[in-house]
Order: C-alpha cells, then sequence, then structure tokens
C-alpha cells in the first residue's frame, strides 16, 4: 500500500468536515466501546494482560528460539515455511508459488500483513485473480479503497454507500436491507471459494511446539479459505509466534473481547500441516510465509513493545483523535494510536512526521491495549527521535529553544508569564474565553480557550506558601 | 531463501544482543517450561460445566436440544428439521453413518459435504462451557467443511465430553492424538457479520443455524 502519512493534518481536516463519516465513526463510541468493557468485565483484567504481555515478551526475547522451534515443527508436518525480508519478497514468494501450480484464482481472507506488501496488485500483475472475502475488505476491493480500520476495514462508509456500490457493481436491484446486502455477498462469493485453486490468510499466531497457525474469523471466510483450496499460504510477521497452546488460550480470552466485544470469535481455527492422503478435504501444499518487513529493526530500538501487538483495534476504538477522523488519515495500513508508533516505525519517521503528534497522549489506548503496551509512551520516544534528527519544522524548532531558553531564566520567565497572563485576561473580555489566538488558530478553530483569571501559577503559589527551610529541604 | 532466512534471524539476534542462537541453558529452561504447559490466571468456573455450555451457546445464538441417549439423536433431529421446515435430507460425517437415521424419516448421506448440502451433521471431539464452544478436530471420517458448507448446521455433543475451558481442550487432544489433526476448529454459533455499519447479521459466509443435540446419557 502506498504510504501516504505526511498528510496526516490536511486528511485529518478533511475527515473532519465529512458528515457520513461522523455518523459511520459514532458507531465505534456507541457499540466497540461499552461491548468491551461489559463482557471484559467476566475477566480479572489486569491479572491475565499481565499474563498475556509476559507471553508476548518471552515470545520477542527469544525470537529467534521460537521462529526456529516453529519452522522445524511445521516442516515435520509437510509445511512449507518461507522467510521474507520485505514485502516484495512476499509477493514474488506467493507469485512463484502460484506460477509454479498452475493457480489462476485466489481467495483471500483479511490479512493486515498483505495489505503492507499491497500483495493484490501483485498478483493481479502476474495475471492471478484474487477475490477478498471478509464483507469489508470486500466492499474495499469493490470501490478501489483501503480499509480504515484492522478489525471493522469499512467502519467509514455507511449502508446507503455500500447500496449504491452493489447496485452499481453487481447489477442488481438497489438493496438497502443489511440482511440482504450480505446475503448478496454471500451469494457472490460462494462460487469463488468452490473456484478457487488457493486461499490466502494471515495468521493472528503461529504456535512454535506444534508448527500450526491461527486464524480467528466470525464470518467463516477464514475456514473456507484453510479448507477449501488445493493450496493454502498464510504470510504473516515474524513477531506473531507464540511458545505453547495454553499462552494461545491466555491470548484468546483477550483478542475478541478487545476487538469486538465477543467472550469468542465464532471461529478459531488451527490449522497444522497438510491433509493426509485419506482425508476428505483440506488444502495438499500448506506454505507459511514469515515476513520481516522492518520488524526486526523495531526490535533493535526502544520502540519494540509495539511488537508484542495483536492487532485487536481496542487503541483505534478508544482513542479521541481515531473517533473523529477515522483511519483514512493516518495514511498506510495501521491506524489509530498503534498505527502512529508502527507506521513511522516501517516507512521511516521522515515520511510520518504528523503521525507520533496525532495524539493527545491521553493514554485511554494504554488503558486498554490487552498486552500491555505503553503507546503514549512509544509516541513520545519517536516525537524526541524527530527532535533530535532535526525532522520537526523550523517554526517549531525555533519555538521550542526559545521556550528552553526562557525556561532557564526564572525572573525573566516570571516577568514575561505575568504581562501574557494580563494579556490573555484582557483578550478574553467579560466573557472569559478567546475565540481566536493569535499563532493558535489550529487550537481556537474548533474550540473557545478559556482565559487565564487572575495571577501566574508561580504568583500563586508564592503568595500561599512560605520558602521551606534548610532543614525541611533537605528532607524532602 | 535459505540466505533471507539466515540474515533475518541473524539482524534479530543483533537486536537481541546476541551474535548466536541462545545459550544452551537458555534453550532448554524454555523447552522445560513449554513441556510443562503452564495455564494463565482464568476466570472463576464457579457454574456446572452443562448449564453454563447451553446458557452460553444460546448467547452465541446456537439452539439446544438434550436427548438421554445417542438412540435418541435421529427422532429429536427429525423434530428439529420438521419445527424449522427444513428439507430431511442432510449429510453426515461418515463417523456417524451407524446412527438409525432413517428412524427419524432422515434421509442420510455418509460423505463430504458440497456446496448444495442444506444441512450437515457432526459430532464434536469436545466442547467448551466457558464459551458455548464446539471445538471439531478434521479427520477421514470428519471432514472440515461438514460444519461449514450447509446452511444449517446440526452438532451432536456428548455430555460427558463438555469441559470448562480451552485448556482442559489442549489437555483432551494431546492425551488422545498422536498427531495434531490437520485442522482444529472452535466454532461458537452460526457465522456472523457486523461489518455494515456494526449491525450484526447471522450467515455471513457460513451456516446462518447451528442446532446442538446434547447427549446426557453418554
Amino acid at each position: 500500500m502506498q504510504v501516504a502519512s505526511m498528510h496526516f493534518k490536511s486528511r485529518a481536516s478533511e475527515k473532519l468536515a465529512d458528515p457520513h463519516l461522523r455518523a459511520a465513526l459514532d458507531g465505534l463510541k456507541r457499540r466497540f466501546v461499552p461491548g468491551r468493557a461489559a463482557v471484559m468485565a467476566e475477566l480479572d483484567f489486569e491479572a491475565t494482560r499481565d499474563a498475556a504481555a509476559a507471553i508476548r515478551q518471552r515470545a520477542l526475547d527469544h525470537l529467534d528460539f521460537f521462529l526456529e522451534l516453529f519452522e522445524r515443527n511445521a516442516a515435520a508436518r509437510g509445511t512449507v515455511v518461507h522467510w521474507a525480508e520485505t514485502a516484495q519478497d512476499v509477493n514474488s514468494i506467493v507469485t512463484a508459488i502460484a506460477r509454479e501450480h498452475g493457480v489462476r484464482k485466489a481467495v483471500k481472507s483479511k490479512s493486515m500483513v498483505s495489505e503492507e506488501c499491497a500483495l493484490n496488485d501483485a498478483l493481479e500483475a502476474a495475471g492471478i485473480e484474487v477475490v477478498e472475502t471478509d464483507l469489508g475488505e470486500y466492499i474495499l476491493q469493490l470501490g478501489h479503497e483501503p480499509p480504515s480500520h484492522i478489525i471493522a476495514p469499512v467502519i467509514h462508509k455507511t449502508r446507503d454507500q455500500v447500496s449504491d456500490l452493489f447496485a452499481e457493481k453487481h447489477r442488481t436491484a438497489r438493496k438497502t436491507d443489511i440482511e440482504a446486502l450480505t446475503r448478496e455477498a454471500r451469494e457472490r462469493l460462494r462460487p469463488r471459494f468452490l473456484d478457487a485453486d488457493m486461499g490466502i490468510t494471515g495468521a493472528n499466531f503461529i504456535v512454535a511446539e506444534t508448527g500450526s497457525t491461527l486464524i480467528v474469523t466470525n464470518e467463516g471466510n477464514g475456514r473456507m479459505a484453510t479448507t477449501l483450496p488445493r493450496i493454502h499460504v498464510a504470510i504473516t510477521g515474524i513477531e506473531k509466534v507464540v511458545p505453547t497452546l495454553e499462552d494461545v488460550a491466555t491470548l484468546m480470552r483477550l483478542l475478541p473481547r478487545s476487538a469486538t466485544g465477543q467472550s469468542i470469535s465464532n471461529y478459531v481455527s488451527v490449522t497444522t500441516g497438510t491433509r493426509a492422503h485419506d482425508d476428505l478435504d483440506g488444502p495438499e501444499q500448506f506454505h507459511v510465509i514469515l515476513l520481516d518487513g522492518g520488524r526486526s529493526t523495531i526490535l533493535a530500538s526502544e520502540v519494540r513493545a509495539i511488537l508484542r501487538c495483536i492487532r485487536c483495534g481496542a487503541c483505534m476504538n478508544h482513542c479521541p483523535v481515531y473517533q473523529s477522523v477515522g483511519g483514512h488519515a493516518y495514511g498506510w495500513v495501521y491506524p489509530g494510536p498503534m498505527g502512529s508508533v508502527l507506521t513511522p516505525s516501517y516507512v521511516g519517521i521522515e515520511n510520518a512526521l504528523d503521525l507520533p503528534h496525532a495524539s493527545t497522549l491521553c493514554n485511554q489506548c494504554g488503558v486498554v491495549c490487552p498486552v500491555k503496551i505503553p503507546l503514549p509512551e512509544l509516541m513520545r520516544k519517536l516525537r524526541e527521535r524527530q527532535y533530535q534528527r532535526g525532522l520537526r519544522p523550523r517554526h517549531e524548532r525555533t519555538a521550542l529553544a526559545l521556550w528552553a531558553w526562557l525556561a532557564s531564566q526564572p525572573r525573566l520567565y516570571a516577568w514575561i508569564t505575568a504581562v501574557g497572563v494580563k494579556v490573555l485576561a484582557w483578550m478574553g473580555g467579560k466573557r472569559g474565553t478567546i475565540a481566536r489566538l493569535p499563532l493558535g488558530r489550529g487550537w481556537t478553530g474548533g474550540r473557545d480557550m478559556p482565559a487565564p483569571q487572575g495571577k501566574t501559577f508561580r504568583a500563586l503559589y508564592a503568595s500561599k506558601h512560605t520558602p521551606l527551610s534548610p532543614r525541611e529541604r533537605g528532607r524532602g | 531463501m535459505a540466505a533471507a532466512r539466515d540474515r533475518i534471524l541473524e539482524r534479530i539476534r543483533g537486536a537481541l544482543g546476541r551474535s548466536g542462537p541462545v545459550p544452551a541453558a537458555t534453550a532448554d529452561g524454555l523447552l522445560a517450561r513449554m513441556a510443562q504447559h503452564p495455564a494463565g490466571p482464568r476466570p472463576a468456573a464457579d457454574w456446572q460445566p452443562l448449564a453454563r455450555f447451553r446458557e452460553r451457546a444460546l448467547a452465541a445464538s446456537s439452539t439446544v436440544d438434550e436427548v438421554e441417549t445417542s438412540s435418541a439423536v435421529p427422532e429429536a433431529v427429525a423434530g428439529y428439521l420438521a419445527r424449522n421446515d427444513l428439507p430431511r435430507s442432510v449429510v453426515v460425517w461418515p463417523a456417524l453413518a451407524q446412527l438409525d437415521w432413517q428412524r427419524g424419516g432422515i434421509e442420510a448421506q455418509a460423505r463430504k459435504a458440497v456446496a448444495a448440502d442444506a444441512i450437515g451433521i457432526t459430532g464434536c471431539f469436545c466442547a467448551i462451557a466457558e464459551t458455548g464452544t464446539l471445538l471439531q478436530l478434521s479427520a477421514p471420517d470428519r471432514p472440515a467443511s461438514t460444519s461449514l458448507l450447509a446452511e444449517t448446521h446440526i452438532a451432536i455433543v456428548p455430555a460427558t465430553r463438555i469441559v470448562i475451558g480451552m485448556e482442559e481442550a489442549w489437555a483432551l487432544v494431546r492425551s488422545e492424538c498422536a498427531n495434531l489433526p490437520r485442522a482444529m476448529n472452535f466454532i461458537s454459533g452460526p457465522s456472523r457479520t457486523a461489518d455494515i455499519e456494526q449491525t450484526l447479521v447471522l450467515g455471513a459466509h457460513g451456516p446462518y443455524r447451528v442446532h446442538i443435540v446434547v447427549v446426557r446419557g453418554c
């Protein structure tokens, strides 16, 4: 997928002005947020997420060991494990498998890693027909759009927009009932499943002790893709490995609850190896592609905790910025807080300057993360790195340098802030609010700023507290 | 290919501050932990498994019936089909061919399911009370597609095979299967989607209906 993360600010403003999008995003706040809270109450959330974070961290701390173990156990069952350094390598590997085995038609279950690779474009260029089968992803493929959420990819679309799209592309009478739209997609896609030579899926986890891959779906398309075509290709990141099936049980208590407010997803499918000679169904070949694609670089960096991510989407569902602008503003595969950390790490911080700043650091994301990723802290680290590399705009750097200098001159600071609050109080007038702030129009564009009332904090503090005696200071 | 593998592993090791594989002692420790299969924190199981299974299966939009013995299954299935105006021609797992389907007036074919099949009947390896979930393991006489292709999936669940949680299911798999089956599918109710306006619709790509017949006496 093309990276358009440099344009977050302009895109965000555009999205804020879109009433359809606002209506569509309302569903996040109304359904996902309370749904998660209700079903999470069945667990001791803090104890469970401590364990989940430890499982993911243990896997990352010995990542090479668990990947080699996975590879050995998978190979013992006839699975072919491929290693891809880059997204392009993934595309070449899938295309080569398709060519070698005469694949003309492929069906795909939702895979964000394949979005990283723009796999569909590569397969089409190689003359292979590929159909997305997750309802949301299918709608996007019809409309040539990227997903805007990692779990609910068409959260940005209203039912009316889907009705128009189906009527146009399917050349059928326009339906407005969501059940009827879903059935129409099912009837279009069923023959594709039966026809396909290759099923392409992601993997929510890969299990080292058994060499298995695991996918979680509600629609059943993941089961179709892993059962019906003669070749199954699972594409996943190297960070997705977990040691044991019991570790899966712990993580599966958190993943669906965090993602969709379900205590378990409809289908959890664990696949190990290829069909036996007397099996009546299942693929004859099973390929697993392990993508690095920047992950080993993240592992060496100060934001390595992001590799614990299990792609539940809770951070974006609870993010006030995502709730307002939706996923497309973020400009790449992964939106919301996890995207604001991942995208700069994958595509280079110089290509995603706004993303670590696309957050109020309110830590709602950190509070709900099922694997305890300190997202605000990671965004702050990326901001520091941008500053250190001189990537921030000149006016911002000048302003910060000026402020840093001023803050080290206590008397001057006191005098300037005392004058400042008076000026702002005067600007606030009788209403006590400032509607337009010079140099701060971005802030006052959407709200009024309350004018300061009276004195500065330092003046107030000085008037209420007598200085500490040297003895008290020693204790403090 | 091998070069890509080696370079990726080398980068990972570099990131972890090593120049080679994990030291033997560390590897032994990791393997020893894995061999014990430690479980994480679990929600309190302060319920009776069958009652909980039933409650959770209903919450997942399955329907649940109970019979005393497996010989009563065909009639119970026939009753369900009649009540819901469904055809009496069904595909069953070859593993279930020995049941007296004709007794209920059911025309059962023991073979792999195809797209035209309206009703698919399966058993299960075990069922999970915590979440109202069925676990199916694929085998030559237990194909995975039977619970997937038909619009109605009927599953027979012996009450003795209802376990508390996923951890007990894994333990049962380890004790009864020499090798893991190709497919282990956990199924919790009919297929569904909420992709359009977060509105829940049952029957996305898989079954519209999941009906569970619990056999109490086995």
